[in-house]
């Protein structure tokens, strides 16, 4: 239904469009000179007339309807059912929409919630009539408007333009608006959460097992929530993987800028760059069905007892789809040390390895360090290779040939499946959303301003 | 190399220079030498990475191109079919297809008696059979009341042994297939009536839980519209808001605040979107759960950063004498911007584009966070039908442990990857084409 309307109003304001270019010149007398702007500006005065004001009233409609449709219906209901204590209340809300939309209920209809969704079919209909009604009229009115208003000393151009301007600001906003968004939703939960579970206990218990009860009497039916554990197996893992990323990466990073024949750097860089662009979750199937049966064999051949979910099989992957990211940014930082620091060095007579490291490294060491820090932030953030090959048992341990857990894990595991909104068990995954996302934030502010300084340096 | 001996010191002035630099100048060769190798180490090290994991994922997925198919001999019985004979099509479709199925299989090996070795014998072929003939009939009534010689689809534990990922000389209860099925197959096999053919039902499938009714078209399709709807909305955004900050913003501590967002928010981890689009979309605004839609507004959220940068990059590289030669000629600022500017940065942004719609492909984490992890049969047919994408529907696969889903879960990494290949291919022709050098 939506689609139509916004396909009608498409078509209105394009005929907006006409009619006010027709009209511009009709009120020039054929003499386009005597107008202000030129005539397809007129036309996108009238466009806009008809198009933006139907728009936000739509808009605004569509967020309201559904909810005052839901409050008419509930405060039609007899007594008995309005009553209801909030919560039983929005289960047969619920089940009222799902029996409107023709879906399966939970339960058997009774005549009352029977009358209840007539009426609230009835509203739908009458309310999407209205709103055809409303949209398709203030579109026309706005033509008409933007009609009677088109003389020639009408500033046209101006006019849309303050409105593209708009716009533009409006749409350079998003940015913010989601930054708010994610830091809102996710501290709104975590405090939720840390009304129910102390902070402290949060940050600092060993103990991590979020299962909830069922019955009151069941057996660890409190859930423990320290999420020291996470920590240390996101830390594991990621440690493991930055062990491989780290001298690979910067190693061939090195290799291509200082070494390598033009030729052999324009196949071999887009080559490893391939690794970025491989699906996480490519990897994580790899991850899980090659490498960690094959360092289960390896290790059980060598007499070590190794996990089938193993640290090692995560971390191993995981670095090396992080190469790619070490190696363009050191790349990069590598490049933008100047040619005359080598010359200088060359001209002592030291050789190409001792002017790479006595010169270059140094120099080049602070965004390097910094490049590290995005790698590390990307890698503790990475999702897919660590839920598809690392386990689920929160262990505390530095052993990697035992299986440990993740942040990124675990918030997995308790927001996919069953699941209620008040439950500290969902809403903890929140307050590991806030952890992830503040460590991140913050690695990434000090990467970025690591690199932005080394760069000031040497321009 | 500056570490001069303490008996070698007094010596120094009478020894030339030459002779010092000479005496340690092998030792640094060697470490130069040593140095140079382990940069190719490292970068070989990287592309047998990248090597064995293209390997790997083809050696296991092409099989599942091709899949099993047996030959039967079916009679269209009318009693069972059409038991009243009125050709009534609700009684045709409702008609019991798996019996012509079984008393195929028993035409073909009539010596097989007793319960479990008739069940034994029907678990060979899927059941998807009796579908499938139920459709040939609905196609064509002329059928009813014929015999003929049907290929049909054969069970996933069949496929396997057939494309020998089965040991046969593992004991009867270790290994999916017992042996008088094995015997079965090889009589088959021998009167050439099991064959490969492309599997179509790969692509034209919806998820299932048996193996070889499983296809990929649900996943695409769900793929296809949350990638739409992620495009619609961040390709006009990220455009609108390069040439806001790269023309029209002035430089202030809001400006300022906006660019310090965009390069935080594309480092953030993508979960963290998800999380997002839990809280924010489904919880907030009411949207439902497993909807391409949600999953398109919270991928357009993680795009924007990348369509951003890359589309500033694009508007920095068109020079500024453009922009003064249409101010010149009288042009106002949006024009300048809309006839001269952004036509010459367009190739450049849609390349940006490009590059991030194909990372938006392959994510998944996000799009968990808000439900596209359901079990889903059908095939999406709107934005808020539940679907889910291709990259989760790998993670589901990859989760199952008959060999035949790791067959398939391989083919649509395949698939995937294709589509990838596909995408920045389009992208570098794109910017070797159209990109200028002032």
């Amino acid at each position: 239904m939506l689609t139509y309307l916004l396909l009608t109003l498409a078509l209105l304001s394009a005929a907006g469009y006409y009619l006010g270019r027709h009209r511009a010149f009709a009120v020039a007398n054929g003499q386009l000179r005597n107008l202000h702007s030129l005539p397809g500006f007129y036309g996108s005065y009238t466009a806009l007339w008809c198009g933006l004001p139907a728009l936000i009233v739509l808009a605004i409609w569509m967020v309201l309807q559904p909810g005052m449709i839901v409050d008419w219906v509930v405060a039609g209901m007899p007594p008995e059912l309005r009553d209801l204590p909030p919560d039983r209340l929005n289960l047969m809300v619920n089940d009222l929409k799902n029996l409107v939309s023709g879906n399966i209920v939970s339960s058997t209809p009774n005549a009352a919630i029977l009358e209840a969704a007539n009426h609230y079919r009835n509203l739908q209909t009458i309310g999407n009539a209205a709103l055809w009604v409303v949209v398709l009229t203030l579109s026309m009115a706005g033509i008409a408007i933007g009609w009677r208003k088109i003389s020639p000393t009408l500033r046209a151009r101006n006019r849309v333009e303050q409105v593209v301007n708009v716009l533009l600001i409006a749409s350079s906003t998003i940015a913010i608006f989601t930054t708010i968004g994610i830091v809102l939703s996710v501290l709104f939960e975590s405090i939720r959460f840390f009304q129910k579970v102390p902070i402290s206990e949060f940050l600092f218990g060993l103990q991590w097992s979020p299962q909830t009860a069922l019955r009151a009497d069941q057996i660890g039916s409190s859930g423990a929530f320290g999420a020291v554990p996470l920590f240390t197996g996101t830390l594991l893992i990621s440690g493991i993987a930055m062990l491989v990323a780290v001298p690979i990466g910067l190693m061939s990073a090195l290799y291509l800028s200082e070494y390598a024949t033009p030729r052999f750097r324009a196949t071999a860089k887009p080559a490893l760059e391939v690794l970025a662009g491989i699906p996480t979750v490519v990897y994580g199937f790899f991850a899980a069905l090659t490498v960690a049966p094959l360092i289960r064999d390896l290790g059980s051949a060598l007499g070590f007892q190794v996990a089938s979910e193993s640290a090692m099989a995560a971390g191993l992957v995981m670095g090396i789809m992080i190469i790619p990211f070490v190696s363009s940014l050191s790349d990069d930082v590598i490049n933008a040390v100047p040619q005359s620091m080598r010359d200088g060095s060359y001209a002592l007579g030291a050789t190409k390895s001792e002017t790479i490291k006595r010169v270059l490294l140094p120099a080049a060491l602070p965004g390097i360090v910094g490049s590290i820090l995005l790698a590390v932030s990307r890698a503790i953030g990475e999702t897919m290779i660590v839920v598809m090959a690392a386990g689920l048992s929160a262990n505390l341990t530095a052993n990697p040939l035992a299986a440990v857990t993740t942040v990124t894990v675990q918030i997995v595991t308790l927001l996919t499946g069953d699941q209620e909104f008040d439950s500290a068990k969902t809403l903890a995954a929140f307050a590991l959303g806030l952890m992830l996302f503040t460590v991140t934030l913050i690695l990434n502010i000090i990467a970025l301003q690591v690199v932005r300084k080394y760069r000031e340096q040497y321009e | 190399m500056n570490k001069p001996s303490d008996s070698a010191a007094p010596d120094f002035r009478n020894r030339d220079i030459k002779t010092i630099v000479n005496a340690g100048l092998k030792r640094r060769h060697a470490a130069e030498r040593r140095f140079r190798w382990y940069g190719l180490i490292a970068i070989s090290l990287g592309l047998a990475f990248v090597a064995l994991m293209f390997g790997n994922i083809i050696s296991k997925g092409y099989p599942a191109f091709w899949q099993t198919y047996v030959q039967l001999p079916i009679r269209f019985d009318p009693t069972v079919i059409d038991p009243e004979g009125h050709h009534d099509p609700k009684a045709i479709e409702s008609a019991d297809y798996a019996a012509l199925v079984r008393a195929g299989l028993r035409d073909l090996f009539p010596a097989v008696q007793g319960r479990t070795e008739l069940r034994a014998l029907y678990d060979l072929v899927s059941s998807d059979a009796a579908y499938e003939l139920r459709s040939r009939v609905i196609a064509n009534p002329a059928l009813i009341g014929t015999s003929q010689e049907v290929w049909l689809l054969a069970s996933a534990t069949v496929d396997t042994l057939v494309k020998g990922n089965i040991d046969r000389t593992l004991d009867e209860t270790e290994r999916p297939i017992k042996d008088n099925q094995v015997g079965w197959i090889d009589k088959l096999q021998a009167s050439g009536k099991i064959e490969k053919q492309f599997n179509t039902i790969l692509f034209t499938g919806g998820d299932s839980r048996e193996p070889e009714q499983a296809g990929i078209r649900g996943a695409l399709m769900g793929s296809f519209y949350t990638l739409l709807i992620t495009f619609l909305l961040s390709f006009p955004m990220g455009v609108a808001t390069a040439v806001y900050l790269e023309e029209f913003a002035p430089k202030n501590r809001w400006t300022d605040l906006i660019e310090v967002n965009i390069n935080n928010l594309a480092a953030v981890p993508s979960i963290v979107f998800g999380l997002l689009g839990l809280a924010v979309f489904i919880n907030f605004f009411g949207l439902p759960r497993s909807a391409p839609l949600v999953g398109g507004l919270v991928l357009s959220l993680m795009t924007l950063p990348v369509i951003i940068i890359a589309g500033r990059a694009a508007l920095t590289s068109v020079p500024p004498s453009i922009r003064e030669a249409a101010l010149g000629m009288g042009a106002s600022k949006l024009q300048m911007v809309g006839h001269h500017v952004l036509p010459l940065a367009m190739p450049g942004m849609l390349t940006g584009a490009i590059i991030g719609m194909a990372r938006a492909l392959g994510e998944s984490a996000p799009l968990l966070m808000i439900g596209m992890v359901a079990f889903i049969v059908d095939v999406p047919k709107g934005l808020m039908d539940p679907a889910t994408v291709l990259p989760v529907q790998i993670y589901l696969w990859a989760d199952l442990p008959e060999r035949a889903f790791v067959e398939r879960t391989s083919a649509a990494i395949m698939v995937l990857l294709a589509f990838m290949v596909l995408m920045n291919g389009l992208a570098i022709i794109l910017r070797k084409r159209f990109e200028r050098r002032w």
